[in-house]
């Protein structure tokens, strides 16, 4: 019965990643906090995260058959970014509410610790168990 | 990989905020510098910022679409109307007695201070947090 590292960590690898997808797009909006015209945007952490485990699972990228071929686009993060609604527009075009974002930031540096927690006590979990202790 | 990119997002932030602050303060360092023709009296000068495109610096094909932090497009002088003041006594005081001082606006500037600043931070903010991040990464699996 051989170990699958694949199936031993579960989702938790992809929702890591995930995770650091969305901090990096949430980062994007706080910088862009008083740039004129700036719509600020979120990732669908739900649909991300199932794009992510199926491309993990059946990947959908292209068949590279001879040195020529591209690789081509996978489904990529940017399916499942979306313009936030804005509770106070800003008039100069801005969509970016400073609190909502650090909010959604903190939040998702917090599920971002929890996975890797998981994540992590997976990796001790497996430790043991090939150590037989 | 996303975490790195925040480093850059969070940089640029800083520096275009650290930009901003420097105008405030040569815009505030300067309200009351008089002269004596509307042609040489200092206007006041503020950055655009404007969105930094991923299309420019495709670093990662994952990303495409998504903005990498904000960039000073440049720095605009401000055409607001100058004061003349009527001060026939200056040493800078032209033919009819007028002095022009600068278009700008301190309380105005005091506020950009507070909001530069505050942005300032914030990104210092999410720059620890992206560390933190980070360093827990780093210690998988121990």
């Amino acid at each position: 019965m051989a170990i699958n590292f694949e199936k031993a960590l579960g989702i938790h690898e992809q929702a890591l990643r995930v995770r650091g997808q969305r901090a990096q797009v949430l980062a994007n909006n706080l910088a862009n906090a008083d740039t004129p015209g700036f719509k600020a945007r979120d990732i669908d952490f739900k649909s991300a995260l199932q794009g992510q485990s199926q491309l993990s699972v059946g990947s959908t990228s292209m068949k590279t058959t001879s040195s020529g071929h591209m690789a081509g686009q996978t489904l990529s993060s940017d399916n499942n970014m979306m313009y936030r609604t804005p509770t106070q527009p800003s008039i100069d075009g801005n969509t970016v509410e400073e609190q909502v974002e650090h909010a959604q930031f903190m939040e998702n540096g917090l599920a971002f610790q929890a996975s890797f927690t998981f994540l992590n006590s997976k990796f001790t979990g497996l430790m043991s168990a090939i150590r037989g202790e | 990989m996303s975490l790195t990119n925040i480093f850059d997002i969070a940089g640029s932030a800083m520096n275009a905020q650290s930009i901003r602050l420097n105008t405030t303060a040569s815009n505030l360092a300067n309200a009351d510098a008089a002269a004596s023709s509307s042609e040489a009296t200092y206007r006041g000068r503020h950055p655009v910022f404007t969105a930094l495109n991923n299309d420019i610096l495709d670093l990662d094909a994952n990303n495409n679409g998504t903005n990498i932090g904000v960039k000073v497009l440049g720095i605009v002088e401000s055409d607001a109307p100058l004061q003349p003041r009527y001060e026939p006594g200056h040493p800078l005081a032209d033919a009819e007695g007028y002095v022009f001082y600068p278009n700008v606006n301190p309380v105005e500037e005091m506020a950009n201070m507070i909001s530069a600043s505050r942005s300032f931070q914030m990104n210092v903010e999410v720059m620890n947090s992206a560390k933190q991040m980070m360093q827990r990464v780093l210690t998988l699996g121990q």
